[in-house]
């Protein structure tokens, strides 16, 4: 077998069009045929079941048959970087914003970056998140020189679309119609299970600014900034109740 | 080095999440489990948690799925320490990986590809395999696939070339039992002889799942190894022919699609427990 054969069996299955290799035979020496399709079949309809499991909503209100046919150019243009397929879809919103055929669903794109971080946060790494008397202890005075760190499985988007209220009709029965204004994210996850929370304007430069590493008082000025007018207290509060607060890296 | 093995000589099945409570309260017959290594790389969160309490109650396989030892280039560095860090903290009984290619120039097509049998193979597939083997500190088994066509190209028989590999590097085989069947039935071979011709004394670990049936341009039967329904009739016989050779070993159920309910799955290793039990009364007689 040639250095290039894979590469040419991996073309063939990509491409329903593409002639068999003609090196692959069925048991009596004849050409292999219609048995190369389980090959073509394995791989196209594990990718498109993988992504239909994986992004629910965009399915849900793309319809079935919308999305898989968007599956299947998808898979073709990005098979996936690794056995993970965990990690499979992350390019799927930069794909849909792309698709002309998808441009009076211009929010699709922001949904499916949505979905992938709910998924993407459910296998980030466990932490311990701070306890409510270590936060008690912190005197007042202290507050705005404090850093935090943020746990690893916490996620921040923001979208010119109501991407979760989207998300909310497309996955939760009685659910009300999304109205149109912008909405930014927050995913926590207290347990095991991501959950999403509305953020208020200036909250999503709030948490980044704490990610980042830097101080309340920072966080605060950089809400502040954003929105005009800001309340730390509730999306602090948020935070808390999520167990999104960590002790902050150290700093070199 | 560990053993190839350190599994019961009993049944085992295929863990699935959905599984997890009915498995704990009423494990069955079930007494050791299969996890697919893809699926607990993440970083943390309820898989790997999951996988942490299992652990402490059951042997685990370890069982890859996307190592991509038949492929034209090495395997993945960055997949191969992934693989690592999760069979070191683990430290499981055994790990196992496929005859087969599924990553090109980069690309994974989450498949398990064929590869022709040839001399040339054989010194790729154990160069791979002593690279897995020196990276992990274990050694492996290798699973014979499922074919659905050949290679015009391919020199060997599979169980020669199996032979080959594992003389080579000194790994273990996974015979799966169902994929013989398949692979007899598409190509028209004898699978009794198959497993007559098997080095027996490589097997650490024998697989059984269930196949869907379908045919080909001239109207013959062309079987795909789905593992979504129970193990067929003829795979139970022809697992007896194994066992009357290569005596019990440890004996996995694998259903990986239209998963059932936990009964479904337990009934299926209770049926294993039988043939493993009939082939040890034989054994003794």
């Amino acid at each position: 077998m040639s250095g290039t054969d894979q590469g040419l069996f991996r073309a063939a299955v990509m491409n329903p069009a593409a002639a068999v290799p003609s090196s692959l035979r069925d048991g009596s020496g004849r050409p292999a045929g219609r048995r190369f399709a389980v090959y073509r079949n394995n791989v196209a309809v594990s990718l498109t079941e993988a992504l239909a499991e994986d992004f629910p909503a965009c399915r849900a209100l793309l319809g079935d048959e919308t999305f898989r046919a968007m599956a299947g150019a998808y898979l073709r243009q990005h098979p996936p970087a690794s056995p993970l397929m965990a990690r499979y879809g992350a390019e799927l919103g930069a794909f849909m914003d792309a698709a002309p055929q998808l441009s009076r669903m211009r929010w699709i794109g922001d949904l499916a970056r949505f979905e992938f971080a709910l998924r993407d946060s459910y296998h980030a790494a466990d932490a311990t998140p701070l306890g409510a008397e270590t936060l008690a202890a912190i005197p007042p005075e202290s507050l705005p020189e404090r850093r935090f760190g943020l746990a690893p499985s916490v996620r921040v988007l923001r979208s010119d679309w109501p991407v979760l209220s989207i998300w909310r009709r497309a996955t939760e029965a009685g659910a009300p119609q999304a109205q149109p204004v912008p909405e930014d994210v927050l995913i926590a996850r207290p347990a095991y299970d991501p959950e999403p929370h509305l953020l208020g304007p200036g909250d999503a430069a709030f948490v980044d600014a704490l990610g980042a590493g830097a101080p309340l008082g920072e966080a605060a000025e950089a809400a502040l900034a954003v929105a005009g007018a800001h309340d730390a207290t509730a999306i602090l509060t948020l935070l808390i109740q999520t167990r999104s607060l960590t002790e902050p890296e150290p700093r070199p | 080095m560990t053993t190839a093995s350190e599994l019961p000589a009993a049944p085992g099945v295929g863990y699935k999440p959905q599984h997890y409570s009915a498995l704990l309260a009423d494990p069955g017959a079930v007494q050791w489990l299969e996890i697919h290594a893809e699926n607990y790389m993440g970083d943390g969160g309820r898989p790997i948690a999951q996988l942490r309490h299992l652990a402490e109650r059951f042997p685990i396989s370890v069982h890859g799925v996307g190592l991509s030892i038949g492929g034209e280039t090495r395997p993945d560095p960055d997949h191969l320490a992934r693989l690592k860090h999760l069979c070191d903290w683990l430290n499981p009984a055994s790990f196992s990986e496929h005859l087969a290619w599924s990553t090109h120039d980069g690309a994974f097509l989450n498949d398990l590809l064929p590869l022709p049998y040839t001399e040339r193979t054989v010194a790729r597939v154990a160069d791979h395999i002593d690279e897995v083997q020196e990276v992990l500190g274990r050694r492996m088994l290798l699973e014979n696939p499922s074919s659905y066509l050949a290679f015009a190209d391919s020199t060997m028989r599979e169980t020669d070339f199996l032979r080959a590999v594992a003389d080579r590097t000194g790994c273990g085989l996974l015979l799966d039992v169902n994929n013989v069947f398949v692979s007899a039935t598409n190509l028209g071979l004898d699978a009794r002889r198959y497993v007559e011709e098997f080095p027996m004394d490589r097997v650490g670990e024998l697989h059984l799942g269930g196949h869907d049936e379908d045919h080909d341009d001239h109207g013959a039967p062309l079987l795909i190894d789905s593992h979504g329904r129970a193990v067929a009739d003829p795979v139970w016989a022809l697992l007896d022919e194994v066992l009357g050779h290569g005596g019990p070993a440890p004996l996995l159920i694998e259903w990986d699609t239209d998963v059932p309910d936990w009964p479904v799955l337990a009934a299926e290793a209770g049926r294993a427990r039988h043939a493993l039990a009939r082939a040890a009364e034989r054994a003794a007689a």
